[in-house]
């Protein structure tokens, strides 16, 4: 087709499977999307960090800036009714299936506007109508939940998948094995997307794995492993998954990434690894660059881009302020939500007397 | 007419799988097994292997499934052969099922049950032989039932499942098989229980005594013996421990005065010891005595029968703590 850039990425490394091709077709105006999309969750970030240390934000935050070619990779290969499902470091899986920048930063503020009006935190955001599944905090739980969310699109006889994350470090637990196993059974049509940052907080790969080969680690399953640094591979490689898996059930994809910040916002990120390898990630790997070099060299005007990163920058402080000026959530919102049908049953606050009826109220109306 | 417990269970199951499609059934040994206990026999023949589904032993891993699958619109009813087992799959039912409507503001709810025998059965020793009821209740976002008999089992299945929340189902090995009286309203396809209310299952005016699944049945024979002594008990089911039916326990306190709860479970953080401290917190000045507790002993279940009967609550140990007070 007219317009149709052809790009060859690095080949991808195979497990029980043919490898797909590894020339991507695409556009300008993809790129441009991509470009967009992964400066937006990247200046996201970025603002997050700052505003954690200027104390707006309290308690654990985990960044993805470095990792934003794998989940751009993957929506640019699914539809919204395909489902995710990810670890606690979720805040681009918000922005990716809908949510805007500021119900995210105004999450991790703790404000009533807030993508889960103060209640989840950075950890604990969904979109149900988005099929995003959360934010999920503890290492390695998602995995089963994901088989589960597949499990539920096949009952129901959907042509859809669930995108199934986590990283590394959760690539050691044992029930992500026993979920790949019961998904083998049934061919559920689950993805496990392993993110390789190559760091389970401060235990570098090889620490934690006998093998870190983790596409090869489903063992019965068949793996695919991706240069998660280019958005283009992910793509690719993503839509190839997706065919398989509502094919043949599940599939592993490795996706090879790395992350600029620590772990979380208590780790600096420099007693385990050094700044000359952060540096040479950064230089020679980093996805938008990446991205930017692809669209300079088909024509795009450097001054267009520019505009894009202004116009980036300008959402996401105009976000920033707003979730500053959010309201904190009044106090009977301690109440809300605890079960849907609550049957009128009273629970107690902190003094003996203090009986409560929990409501369900999922608007915040009352 | 009588039904025994496991069929009052198997019925409900069966009327509920046909009731709604979202329903099935998952768990070890459920399907060709036909059961470990025979609660779901017959149901894969009918209803087929993807609303019957025999899974591998891996609790963490299908819990964790049902659970996701739960979010994402099914309604499993998850078994687990004994509730010894779930605490291989704890993470899954406390931090997964239990608190995502909360923390996602209310938007993914989790309709599921997860069921199995609870407690002590016979000659299985330490391991297999734990009540769960103290553990689940103190959970927000967990409804936990346990029921006694077949009506309670029917009528509170019925209610589980159809419930939008994680509920918890406490059974007892020992009373599957145990036969009781069942009304016509019991049989019928829409006998649903509410949630969250006792049953008082005998009228005394001198002590309540309070409990939940086999030891209703230990507190009913103890009150016929001391009926003859001239102490008329009052004898509450409590049928579900989260939430727990205060308003029912106070109304008999009231009456009573005096009150002695009941259970397998271990003493420490109890069932008894909550009903005991919402007691003296709700109704201080109705007490005329120390709500008493008679428990399982605080011991690992030990093997041999002797043992075994020692360290679990016996008729006489309910006659013996009520005439204590009476």
């Amino acid at each position: 087709a007219p317009g149709t850039i052809k790009v060859e990425v690095m080949p991808y490394k195979m497990h029980r499977l043919d490898a797909p091709s590894n020339v991507v077709e695409t556009s300008v105006e993809e790129l441009k999307t991509f470009y967009h999309t992964m400066y937006r969750m990247r200046r996201m970030e970025i603002a997050a960090d700052m505003m954690y240390k200027a104390k707006f934000i309290r308690g654990f935050c985990h960044l993805y800036d470095g990792q934003e070619a794998v989940l751009t990779g993957i929506e640019a290969a699914i539809t919204k009714k395909d489902s995710i499902i990810t670890s606690y470091r979720d805040h681009c899986q918000h922005i990716s299936r809908g949510g805007s920048i500021f119900s995210l930063m105004a999450e991790l503020m703790g404000k009533a506007e807030g993508a889960t009006r103060g209640l989840g935190g950075s950890m604990h955001i969904y979109n149900k109508k988005g099929h995003f599944y959360g934010g999920n905090g503890i290492v390695g739980a998602q995995i089963p939940l994901g088989a589960g969310i597949a499990l539920a699109h096949k009952y129901r006889g959907e042509p859809n998948v669930c995108i199934t994350m986590y990283g590394d470090g959760a690539a050691n637990q044992g029930q992500k094995y026993e979920a790949l196993n019961m998904a083998g059974l049934w061919n559920l049509p689950c993805i496990f997307v392993c993110e390789n940052n190559h760091y389970g907080m401060g235990t570098a790969e090889w620490r934690a794995a006998k093998s870190p080969l983790y596409y090869t680690r489903g063992d019965y399953i068949p793996g695919i492993k991706v240069d998660g640094m280019d958005v283009l591979a992910v793509k690719n490689a993503v839509a190839f998954a997706k065919a398989y898996a509502l094919a043949n059930g599940p599939i592993v994809m490795e996706m090879d990434t790395y992350r600029y910040h620590g772990h979380s916002m208590s780790d600096p990120g420099s007693t385990y690894r050094t700044r000359d390898e952060i540096n040479a990630m950064r230089t020679e790997r980093d996805p938008i660059e990446r991205v930017k070099k692809l669209l300079l060299a088909n024509g795009v005007d450097a001054a267009e881009l520019k505009k894009i990163d202004k116009e980036v920058k300008a959402e996401v402080d105009g976000a920033v302020e707003a979730a500053k000026a959010g309201t904190i959530p009044p106090d009977h919102w301690l109440w809300k939500n605890m079960y849907m049908a609550p049957l009128g049953a009273e629970v107690r606050g902190v003094l003996p007397g203090v009986y409560k009826s929990p409501d369900f109220d999922p608007e915040y109306k009352n | 007419t009588e039904m025994t417990v496991r069929d009052a269970i198997n019925s409900a199951l069966d009327e509920e799988l046909a009731r709604d499609d979202k329903v099935y059934v998952l768990g070890e040994e459920v399907g060709e097994y036909q059961g470990a206990y025979k609660i779901t026999r017959g149901l894969l023949q009918k209803y087929g292997p993807d609303r019957v589904k025999d899974t591998p032993i891996t609790e963490a891993g299908f819990t964790g499934i049902a659970v996701g699958s739960a979010f994402a619109g099914l309604k499993p009813v998850c078994e687990f052969m004994t509730w010894n087992f779930a605490l291989q799959a704890l993470d899954q039912i406390i931090n997964s099922a239990a608190k995502t409507l909360y923390m996602s503001a209310g938007q993914i709810n989790c309709p599921i049950v997860f069921r199995g025998p609870n407690g002590a059965a016979a000659g299985v020793a330490a391991q297999h032989s734990q009540c769960f009821a103290a553990w689940y209740s103190s959970v927000p976002g967990l409804k936990v039932l346990a029921p006694y008999d077949s009506e309670d089992a029917r009528g509170l299945m019925k209610a589980a499942i159809r419930d939008p929340d994680p509920v918890i189902f406490l059974e007892n090995e020992i009373l599957y098989g145990q036969a009781f009286p069942v009304t016509p309203e019991v049989l019928d396809k829409d006998f649903v229980l509410p949630i969250g209310k006792a049953k008082v299952m005998r009228e005394g005016k001198h002590v309540t005594l309070v409990s939940f699944s086999k030891m209703v049945g230990y507190c009913l024979k103890a009150a016929s013996a001391l009926a003859r002594d001239g102490v008329e008990c009052e004898v509450i089911n409590l049928r579900s421990i989260k939430p727990l039916d205060k308003d029912c326990l106070v109304a008999s306190l009231k009456k009573t005065h005096k009150m002695v709860v009941v259970e397998e479970g271990w003493p420490q953080s109890g069932v008894g010891s909550e009903i005991a401290a919402l007691m003296q917190e709700l109704a201080f000045d109705e007490l005329d005595a120390p709500v008493l507790r008679v428990t399982g002993a605080e011991v690992p279940m030990p093997y041999a029968a002797n043992l075994e009967a020692a360290a679990l609550p016996q008729v006489d140990d309910i006659v013996k703590a009520v005439k204590s007070i009476a």
